[in-house]
C-alpha cells in the first residue's frame, strides 16, 4: 500500500527515491558497459538523467495498475517492480530473460507488475495504455493505467488521437510526458510547433501541467495528487516533465551534436544528486547516501555476471508464442 | 435450419457472444445508430452504449485502444467500417496486435477480432472496395477470416471472438443480404477448415468470400457442359485448409484459384506454389488463377466490371485446364 508523504517531507519516503534512482542509473550504466562489451547487440537506449520520473512517478502507482513505456523504457520497468536479472538476461538474448530473449530492449516488460511493455514505436502505447484504461472503466475494477512517452511522440498522430478518446470515454489514465529535450539527434523543439503537450492536452480538455522532472519531490507530488484526481473518476491527466537526456539517443551515441557546455550544465541538475541534497538537509549522513550507489552497482554488477554466464535461450522458443493456430513453419521449410 | 443474411448471422453471432461473455465488446463509428451496414441494429437496446460503442472517426485509436483493452483483459470487436479504414491503423494492428504476444515473450495476449467490410460494392471506387486479404496473410500473428455464407459468417465470427488471438476478420459487403441456412444449435466453424461447396472429379476450383458464389454459378457453368469442379470454399486464409485442396487436387489433378482481389502477390498465388511443390507430379495441367488486374477500384459501372473475375472467365480458364490433359510435363 502507498505511503504519501507527511507535509514536511516524508524522510524514509525519499530514502527509497534514492534508493530506486541510484538502481535505475546503476543498472543503465552496466547496461552500457554491456553495450561496450558487444553483450548487448541490439539497441539500447539509456535513461540516465531521468531517472527521478520513473522513480516519482511508478512508486505512486499499485502494482495492479497498468504501465506502458517507450524505447527508453529500463528505468520504468525496474521502478516498477521488474527484477532486474530478468531485465539483464532478457537485454543481453539470454535464458530466463523476462521475455525469453524475443524483445529486447526496446518490448521490456513485466506483466506480472503490471508494466505491459516498453515499445519499438514512437507514441504507439499511447492508444494501449487509453485502451487499457478503457478496459478498467469497462470492468469497474479501480486500478489505473499510465502512459509514459517522450516529447518527440507528441507530434504522432496517437497523441491527438488516445488523449481525445481518454477525454471522450473519460478514462482513467495518466499521460506523462518526458520532456528531455530531444528527439533522437534533433531538439524536439525545433520540430514542434506551439508550446507542447502540457497546452495540447488542456486543448482536448484534459487537465495538464508542466513540472520539474529532475525534482524527486515535485515529480512524486504532482504524481500523487494527479492519480488520486483520477482514482476520484476525474478521468486522464497530463504531466510534462521537463528533464535533459544526459547520454546520447542510443548508448553508442557520442552526441556530438551539442555543446558540452550545456550537457555539463545539465550535469549540475542531476536528479540524483539533488535528491542525494535534500536528504543531506534533512540530516541522512553522505556516508548513507553514497552507500546507496554502491550497493546499487554491486547488484548490477551480480545481475551482469549472471546474464553473461547464461545460456542462449533453447531453438524451440523462435517458433513458440506465435499464435494458438496455424503451423509457423508451414511452407518455409 | 433457419434462413437468414450474412449480416443477420453475424449480428446473431455477435449477440449470442456477447450474452455468453460479458468481457466481449465492440467498438466502432457509428455503432449505435446499427453501424453503416446495418450488421449491429438493435444491439444497443439490448448492450447499451458502453458494449455497442461509438467511437471518435480515430481509427489508429480505435484499433491501438483495442490492443491495449485486449491486454487488459476484455475481447473487443472492432469495427473498421470498411478495410480501406484500416489502413489508417497498420501500426496498431501489424506492429502492436499481431506481435505483442510474441515480442513480449507469452506474457500477453491479445484476443480481438478486426471486422473489415471489403470488396467491390456499387461504384465505391478505389478507396472503398478492396480486398487485401492477403496482406494479413503474410503477418505472423494473424488469423485472416474471409467467410462467404451466412452459416459460415456466424460460426466464424463466433470462433473468432472465443479466439485468444487477433483475428482479422473479413466480411464482403457486397453479400450482406445474402440469405442462407443457418443451423438453429450454436455451430462453431474451427479456423484451417475448408468447406467442400460442390463436389466434382475434372477440377479443383478453389475460392473464398463473395467470389465463392461466381465460383459456385461457373461451376454449375461448366457441369452443364459435361465439366465436373469440385468447388473448395476455404474460409480462412491463415491457416488455411492445405489438406482439403490436397487432397481434392490428387483426385482431380487440376487446380484453379480464383479471388477477388489482385492477382500479383494474392493469396492465391500462395496456394499455386504450395500444391506445385507438394504434388507437382499429380498435376494433369498448369495450376490457373482468375484473379483482378494490378489496378486501381473504378467507379463507373463498366470500368469496374472490367476489374471483376465473372463466372464464365473462370468457366473459360477452366475449359483450357481441362483440354491440357495429354502433353503437359
Ligand atoms: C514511429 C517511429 N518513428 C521513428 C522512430 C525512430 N525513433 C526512435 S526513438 C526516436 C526519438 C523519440 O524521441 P522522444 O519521443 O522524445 O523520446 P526520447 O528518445 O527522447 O526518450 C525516434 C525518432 C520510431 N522508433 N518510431
Ligand atoms: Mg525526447
Amino acid at each position: 500500500m502507498i505511503q504519501p508523504p507527511n507535509q514536511n517531507i516524508d524522510k524514509d519516503w525519499f530514502l527509497e527515491h534514492h534508493i530506486m534512482m541510484h538502481r535505475i542509473r546503476a543498472f543503465e550504466e552496466t547496461a552500457a558497459r554491456a553495450n561496450r562489451d558487444k553483450l548487448v547487440l541490439g539497441a539500447i537506449h539509456l535513461s540516465i538523467g531521468q531517472e527521478a520520473i520513473a522513480s516519482g512517478v511508478c512508486k505512486n502507482l499499485m502494482k495492479e495498475d497498468f504501465l506502458l513505456s517507450t524505447h527508453r523504457g529500463h528505468g520504468h520497468t525496474l521502478a516498477k517492480g521488474a527484477d532486474p536479472e530478468a531485465m539483464m538476461l532478457e537485454l543481453l538474448g539470454r535464458r530466463g530473460g523476462i521475455c525469453k530473449g524475443k524483445g529486447g530492449s526496446m518490448h521490456i516488460a513485466d506483466a506480472s507488475v503490471g508494466m505491459l511493455g516498453a515499445n519499438g514505436v514512437v507514441a504507439a502505447n499511447i492508444n494501449i495504455a487509453t485502451g487499457a484504461a478503457h478496459a478498467i472503466k469497462l470492468k469497474r475494477e479501480s486500478n489505473i493505467s499510465c502512459c509514459i512517452f517522450g516529447d518527440g511522440a507528441i507530434n504522432r498522430g496517437p497523441f491527438l488521437e488516445g488523449l481525445n478518446w481518454s477525454g471522450v470515454f473519460n478514462l482513467p489514465v495518466l499521460f506523462v510526458c518526458e520532456n528531455n529535450g530531444f528527439a533522437s539527434t534533433t531538439r524536439t523543439d525545433a520540430m514542434t510547433s506551439g508550446e507542447g503537450a502540457a497546452p495540447r492536452a488542456r486543448s482536448m480538455g484534459i487537465t495538464a501541467t508542466e513540472v520539474d522532472g529532475n525534482d524527486i519531490v515535485s515529480v512524486d507530488e504532482i504524481t500523487r495528487e494527479y492519480i488520486a484526481n483520477i482514482r476520484n473518476g476525474n478521468g486522464p491527466h497530463l504531466i510534462s516533465f521537463n528533464t535533459y537526456r544526459l547520454h546520447g539517443h542510443t548508448a553508442s551515441d557520442p552526441a556530438s551534436y551539442r555543446p558540452a557546455a550545456e550537457v555539463e550544465a545539465a550535469w549540475k541538475e542531476d536528479p540524483i544528486e539533488r535528491c542525494s541534497e535534500l536528504l543531506s538537509r534533512l540530516g541522512i549522513s553522505r556516508e548513507i547516501l553514497n552507500e546507496h550507489r554502491k550497493i546499487a552497482l554491486e547488484e548490477m554488477d551480480r545481475v551482469y555476471k549472471t546474464a553473461k554466464e547464461a545460456p542462449w535461450p533453447s531453438d524451440d522458443n523462435a517458433f513458440s508464442d506465435v499464435q494458438d493456430v496455424g503451423d509457423p513453419r508451414e511452407g518455409a521449410f | 435450419m433457419v434462413k437468414m443474411t450474412y449480416a443477420e448471422a453475424a449480428k446473431l453471432a455477435l449477440a449470442e457472444e456477447m450474452r455468453r461473455d460479458p468481457l466481449v465488446w465492440a467498438i466502432g463509428e457509428d455503432l449505435g445508430r446499427g453501424g453503416v451496414f446495418g450488421q449491429y441494429l438493435g444491439l444497443l437496446d439490448e448492450f447499451g452504449p458502453e458494449r455497442i460503442s461509438d467511437a471518435p472517426i480515430s481509427e489508429s485509436a480505435i484499433m491501438g485502444a483495442s490492443v491495449g483493452a485486449a491486454m487488459a483483459g476484455t475481447r473487443p470487436v472492432v469495427e473498421m467500417r470498411f478495410a480501406d479504414f484500416a489502413l489508417c491503423a497498420v501500426d496498431e494492428l501489424i506492429n502492436q496486435a499481431a506481435k505483442a504476444r510474441y515480442m513480449l515473450g507469452g506474457q500477453v495476449k491479445v484476443p480481438m477480432v478486426i471486422r473489415e467490410p471489403m470488396g467491390m460494392w456499387r461504384s465505391s471506387a478505389a478507396q472503398h472496395s478492396q480486398s487485401l486479404e492477403s496482406w494479413y496473410t503474410h503477418i505472423p500473428g494473424l488469423v485472416v477470416a474471409v467467410p462467404s455464407t451466412p452459416a459460415d459468417n456466424r460460426g466464424l465470427l463466433k470462433t473468432a471472438i472465443r479466439s485468444d488471438d487477433p483475428v482479422v476478420y473479413l466480411e464482403h459487403k457486397n453479400i450482406w443480404g445474402y440469405q442462407g441456412d443457418v443451423p438453429e444449435d450454436e455451430t462453431l466453424i474451427p479456423f484451417g477448415k475448408g468447406r467442400l461447396e460442390k463436389e466434382g472429379d475434372d477440377i479443383t476450383i478453389v475460392s473464398w468470400s463473395a467470389q465463392m458464389h461466381i465460383a459456385a454459378n461457373a461451376a454449375t457453368l461448366l457441369q452443364a457442359e459435361g465439366i465436373s469442379a469440385e468447388l473448395i470454399d476455404l474460409r480462412t486464409l491463415w491457416p488455411w485448409d492445405r489438406q482439403m485442396v490436397f487432397d481434392s487436387v490428387g483426385k482431380t489433378g487440376r487446380l484453379l484459384i480464383t479471388h477477388e482481389s489482385v492477382s500479383v502477390g494474392g493469396f492465391g498465388a500462395e496456394i499455386a506454389a504450395t500444391v506445385a511443390e507438394q504434388l507437382f507430379s499429380v498435376l494433369k495441367s498448369p495450376i490457373t488463377r482468375c484473379a483482378a488486374p494490378r489496378v486501381p477500384i473504378s467507379y463507373a459501372p463498366p470500368l469496374e466490371a472490367k476489374i471483376r473475375v465473372s463466372s464464365e472467365q473462370i468457366v473459360e480458364a477452366a475449359k483450357k485446364s481441362v483440354a491440357v490433359s495429354a502433353g503437359f510435363k
